[in-house]
């Protein structure tokens, strides 16, 4: 058996710890590319979002690689991502991919419809084994998303353009090659010394600005164009209001673990604009605005795929909650025609309208 | 002076009006519902909508504020979270409500209840009573409402089943026409969509009329019976959390199957997510199927009618093609 998973940012390197942890042979798809998104595109129905259309093609170039069994999560909705594991499999069996699925979901009826699909993946191993898997994979996100966050510090602040990015590759590597516990934790201590080594101006003025939105978009630069890269070169400080680690806590493990930032913050802060839940993250994404201008950042960038619903949602109430909040708040909307070039310029305006804001508030403040 | 209820001709409309109305009716409002879609008013929806949008949530706008400028004191738009157990309608109904407080101003007020079956079926009736008192303090005569309601939705799904169309059943039921008899046609042509794009005469260009004039005798989702939806549906690899959409593909399944529909018309609204997944699963049943003609129509503000209509003459054509053939090569054979 040789098990894939479509990509998602740096959620390979979680989930494929937590496979090898188990001795299962795992292909990754090459990373997201533009022939990726085109063999998706070309074989997804027309207006499906775009990490579908991302996903498919993950898969398809899986399989040239030999995979042959596909491992995705599901869901119960209303969001379409529920249904996309079901979806792209009969897309790929009708093209003649090979493929066996299991999906891991909320079962139906019986908790043992999950139990025996977990069982599909891990054989005969221990249970006690399957969890001491899902621990060492929720660790490698943690360390994973550590490097992350200080990347959002370091890069607006570093010296020679693009040492921030491949400190952080190599930082990443390090974690992904780690093999079992000790070396996780030494790997996230030399992780953290490269994010560290990277030289950096700490009295530059750099401006905060959150990204919200739909997961998916925001965890994989491919589908967002390196948006955090080109911020960070714009010298803003990036944060992101979702992380994977994150995620997993409040998804699967249902919150267990305390003490760590939960998006339940943000569900609170919606109620007046938005008062149920939308599916996806479309309820977080109105809650975040508040939350983000409580904490003094200059602006937010909403960020999602194009079609996606309970991001639209969200989007034609943000202009109140900006309004609201004394915030300014832009969408940024990604399919496969969405240009880099077209989305810099954006940016660009935007950070210099948030500069211009905090400079005219600064100057405001002396003059009382 | 009767309170005024303003229902849009919008959405689940062509669903739940007669219950809707009744209810209303019996608690002593008057029931006012928005003029039939036009020009004025879906323009007036798209510039108020965010472009993201789908067509039926951009129209839905259009018609909001078009019983605003009638004046009246209320308009109900529930929030339709899920109708069965174990499924939801779509993420915009779901944020309905709150996307038309937020994008429109100088609005009466609205009556925005929460209707979730998700979990339990007893929420229906909770939701009815907490806007009945809006209108009385008389929980007897707000139950009274409730079930006249429910009986006027029942008989209305009779006269779906016995194959009314909407307008028509609506116009049956308060005894403005005689139920019509059917005339003959020489084919007959499912026609799948959400209700709100396939029965609204302007969004779907007329279609069903237009086939009808053709020749072609249309049969929709909503004259299956509701097993036969869900028995067909219970195919699919996973159930479909999506009401509507399991409607749709039960359907659209019982159709390729059936050896009397003639074609099938498939449309979708431009940007829906459940007709983006529910598209593709019929589209490749009836293709693996490979039987019945299938044509996918594509909606959305910019459509032009006459590309449609060369659309289905030509489906038609094909249609009446394939089954002269068919005639021939049986009479040969």
């Amino acid at each position: 058996m040789k098990v894939t998973f479509p990509h998602m940012g740096n959620l390979y390197i979680c989930v494929k710890g937590m496979l090898e942890f188990l001795d299962i042979e795992v292909i990754l798809p090459p990373a997201s590319s533009k022939r990726t998104l085109t063999l998706g595109a070309k074989y997804s129905p027309e207006f499906a979002c775009m990490p579908l259309k991302l996903n498919l093609g993950n898969l398809i170039e899986a399989s040239e690689l030999g995979a042959d069994t596909i491992m995705m999560a599901g869901g119960c909705g209303p969001c379409r991502f529920g249904y996309y594991a079901q979806i792209e499999h009969s897309i790929l069996q009708d093209l003649g991919y090979k493929y066996n699925l299991v999906v891991l979901e909320p079962p139906e009826k019986h908790i043992t419809e999950l139990t025996s699909r977990v069982r599909q993946i891990t054989g005969k191993k221990s249970w006690w084994k399957v969890i001491q898997a899902i621990k060492y994979g929720y660790l490698k996100s943690r360390a994973v998303d550590e490097v992350e966050l200080m990347s959002f510090k370091i890069r607006p602040r570093e010296l020679v353009t693009g040492e921030t990015d491949r400190a952080l590759a190599e930082a990443l590597k390090e974690i992904d090659r780690a093999g079992n516990m000790q070396e996780l934790k030494l790997a996230e201590v030399r992780g953290k010394e490269i994010m560290n080594d990277v030289a950096v101006d700490s009295r530059r003025p750099v401006i905060k600005v959150a990204l919200t939105g739909e997961i998916f978009t925001l965890l994989e630069p491919f589908a967002n164009l390196n948006i955090e890269r080109h911020l960070g070169r714009l010298a803003v400080e990036v944060d992101r209001s979702i992380y994977l680690s994150e995620w997993i806590n409040d998804h699967l493990f249902m919150g267990l673990l305390k003490g760590i930032r939960s998006t339940k913050e943000y569900c609170r802060s919606a109620a007046p604009y938005l008062n149920h839940f939308v599916g996806g993250h479309g309820l977080e994404t109105v809650g975040s605005i508040p939350v983000y201008a409580r904490q003094g950042y200059a602006g937010v960038i909403q960020v999602f795929p194009f079609t996606c619903m309970p991001e639209i949602v969200a989007e034609s109430i943000l202009p109140k909650v900006s309004a609201a909040n004394d915030i300014p708040v832009m969408t940024l909307i990604m399919d496969e025609h969405t240009g880099e070039a077209g989305m810099v310029t954006r940016l660009e305006a935007f950070v210099d309208l948030l500069e211009r804001r905090q400079n005219r508030g600064y100057t405001m403040k002396n003059a009382k | 002076m009767p309170a005024g209820v303003g229902i849009p001709r919008a959405l689940l409309y062509y669903y739940y009006y007669p219950l809707w109305k009744e209810f209303f009716k019996t608690l002593g409002c008057e029931v006012i519902i928005s003029d039939k879609t036009n020009k004025a008013i879906l323009n007036d929806g798209l510039s108020h909508c965010v472009d993201e949008a789908c067509l039926p949530v951009k129209l839905a706008f259009g018609h909001v504020l078009n019983l605003a400028a009638k004046k009246v004191d209320y308009i109900f738009i529930p929030r339709l979270v899920s109708v069965a157990k174990g499924e939801y309608i779509c993420p915009k109904f779901l944020g309905f409500p709150d996307m038309v407080k937020h994008s429109l101003t100088g609005l009466p007020e609205i009556i925005d209840v929460t209707i979730n079956m998700r979990l339990k079926h007893r929420e229906l009736s909770k939701a009815y009573t907490q806007v009945g008192k809006l209108f009385t303090g008389n929980r007897v005569k707000i139950w009274q409402a409730y079930r006249r309601g429910e009986k006027a939705l029942k008989r209305y799904n009779q006269l779906l089943l016995e194959g009314c169309l909407p307008e028509e059943a609506f116009a049956v039921m308060e005894g403005k026409q005689k139920q019509s008899k059917l005339n003959s046609h020489d084919l007959k042509i499912a026609v799948i969509g959400h209700p709100y794009n396939i029965y609204d005469p302007y969004i779907s260009m007329n279609i069903i009329k237009r086939l009808n004039s053709m020749g072609a005798r249309v049969v929709t989702a909503d004259q299956l019976p509701e097993e036969v939806v869900r028995r067909e549906a219970a195919n699919l690899p996973k159930k479909l959390f999506w009401t509507l959409g399991q409607r749709m593909v039960g359907a659209g399944y019982s159709f390729v199957k059936d050896n009397n529909i003639d074609g099938i018309i498939n449309i979708v609204a431009f940007a829906c997510g459940p007709d983006s997944m529910t598209g593709e699963l019929i589209a490749r049943s009836s293709r693996k199927a490979g039987q019945t003609p299938f044509l996918n129509l594509t909606l959305d503000e910019h459509t032009g009618e006459a590309g449609v209509v060369t659309r289905i003459e030509a489906f038609l054509d094909m249609v009446r093609w394939k089954k002269s053939q068919q005639a021939a090569g049986l009479g040969s054979a």
